[in-house]
């Protein structure tokens, strides 16, 4: 696999599982409002995932399509970060997860807008306008729960406190990393941790929630080599219809 | 206050198929942008996709009209609909629709046209504004407020009006 292929992989990669982990809301929100926003927000994401996904496939040149990306591949072809294969929980552990996320997606596409494959650029300037608004929506929720009743704050803090080992993932970079580096100037992520702790920590604070100590981070999902056994549970809900009856549609 | 437009028909039903072409086929291509602003949008279609902003060219040689939009969110539902409903349309018209997709520079709600800012306040949908809306699309009072940041499209969120007490759809700026 190309560098090129592989990155957009990651890229298209986390957005689905992000989208997939989301779209498991639907019907289940625990107020109409918040339902309606995580499917649209699951929406979002599924669209840049079509167009990732697509551009990995062609970039690919196997005859692949973005739908056999996402529904034909099992576990360890997978590139996402950890975090976002993690299960939802409650209402607060999901808002969470977006929240870390969302912080570090933002800063990449707005670094990927400036790269010089003007097909990536492109994308990424499309989705950094929708991903702009899911990280104003975390960052409100966020403190809106951590600073609110004992209740949804003790639940925020167990989310930050189970969530936090899967932060540091985001920020390791590796070899393909720098191959697209050099070759299209695309962020590299190590340089993101300071201006994601100068995003992120001012409203972990005034979400009154502690930042865990501890650097240790759980890696092996953007490589591959060692997913969290809950990706392959939610592929086998996600990947089952296309499995079960290839090339269904409607 | 100006009485609201008929609501959308039903989806599927006679009063939802598109006017049919009775002209001539068009020669030019402004006569191929007049058959594209007969096409209502499928989510909102009080207005037209041009009216919308998101046909960014129109070419015509001999009688393949190349016809480039942009989506406006990059999961929206609606362009599907769209691209078949403009397929629909050329090839009604005469004309055999090549279509295209152009996501760079990215749809803003600045592309939408003044004519269908007008329409969507007409319809109950308070037009896109840097600052939020500015008023309720009903009785225009500003005592407003959000109830939440996305509303029954992606496009949309949803809002109250504290004087009518009505809800109402604000298009986000985007």
């Amino acid at each position: 696999m190309s560098d090129l292929v592989t990155y957009l992989t990651r890229l298209g990669d986390n957005t689905l599982v992000l989208g997939h982990r989301l779209s498991e809301w639907c019907g289940r929100g625990p107020a109409l409002e918040e339902d309606i926003a995580l499917a649209n927000t699951a929406l979002d994401l599924i669209g840049q995932t079509q167009m990732w996904l697509g551009y990995a496939a062609e970039a690919e040149a196997k005859g692949r399509t973005a739908d056999d990306l996402a529904m034909g591949r099992d576990v360890w072809d997978f590139r996402n970060l950890l975090l976002l294969e993690q299960p939802n929980g409650d209402f607060g552990r999901t808002i969470m997860r977006s929240f870390l996320f969302d912080h570090w997606h933002l800063l990449m596409l707005r670094g990927l807008t400036q790269v010089s494959d003007a097909r990536m650029a492109g994308i990424a300037a499309k989705a950094v306008k929708e991903v702009a608004y899911h990280a104003d929506r975390s960052a409100e929720l966020v403190v809106g729960l951590g600073d609110g009743t004992e209740e949804s704050h003790r639940r925020m803090q167990d989310a930050l406190d189970r969530l936090w080992p899967y932060v540091g993932e985001m920020f390791i970079g590796d070899e393909v990393d720098a191959a697209t580096a050099a070759e299209f100037g695309a962020p590299v992520p190590d340089m993101l941790r300071a201006p994601w702790d100068d995003a992120v920590l001012p409203i972990l604070a005034q979400a009154t929630l502690t930042v865990p100590d501890g650097a240790f981070a759980h890696q092996g999902g953007k490589t591959g080599a060692r997913h969290t056994e809950h990706l392959g549970h939610m592929l086998t809900t996600m990947q089952w219809l296309h499995r079960a009856y290839p090339g269904a549609n409607w | 206050m100006t009485p609201r437009p008929q609501p959308a028909p039903v989806p599927g039903s006679a009063a939802d198929r598109p006017r049919r072409h009775t002209g001539p086929t068009p020669r030019t291509e402004a006569e191929v942008w007049a058959v594209l602003r007969q096409i209502p949008d499928p989510e909102i279609p009080v207005i037209s996709i041009t009216d919308l902003g998101i046909v960014r060219s129109v070419t015509l040689t001999g009688r393949v009209a190349r016809v480039t939009i942009t989506p406006t969110y990059s999961g929206c539902p609606a362009t599907g609909a769209i691209s078949l409903a403009i397929e629909l349309a050329l090839a009604d018209a005469g004309l055999r629709p090549v279509l295209e997709t152009q996501i760079d520079p990215p749809w803003t709600t600045d592309w939408l046209s003044a004519e269908g800012r007008a329409k969507l306040r007409r319809y109950g949908i308070a037009p896109p504004h840097a600052a939020g809306p500015d008023a309720c699309p009903r009785c225009s009072s500003p005592n407003i407020r959000r109830v939440s940041q996305f509303g029954s499209t992606p496009c949309k969120s949803a809002w109250q009006c504290d004087a009518c007490l009505e809800p109402f759809d604000y298009f986000k700026c985007h």
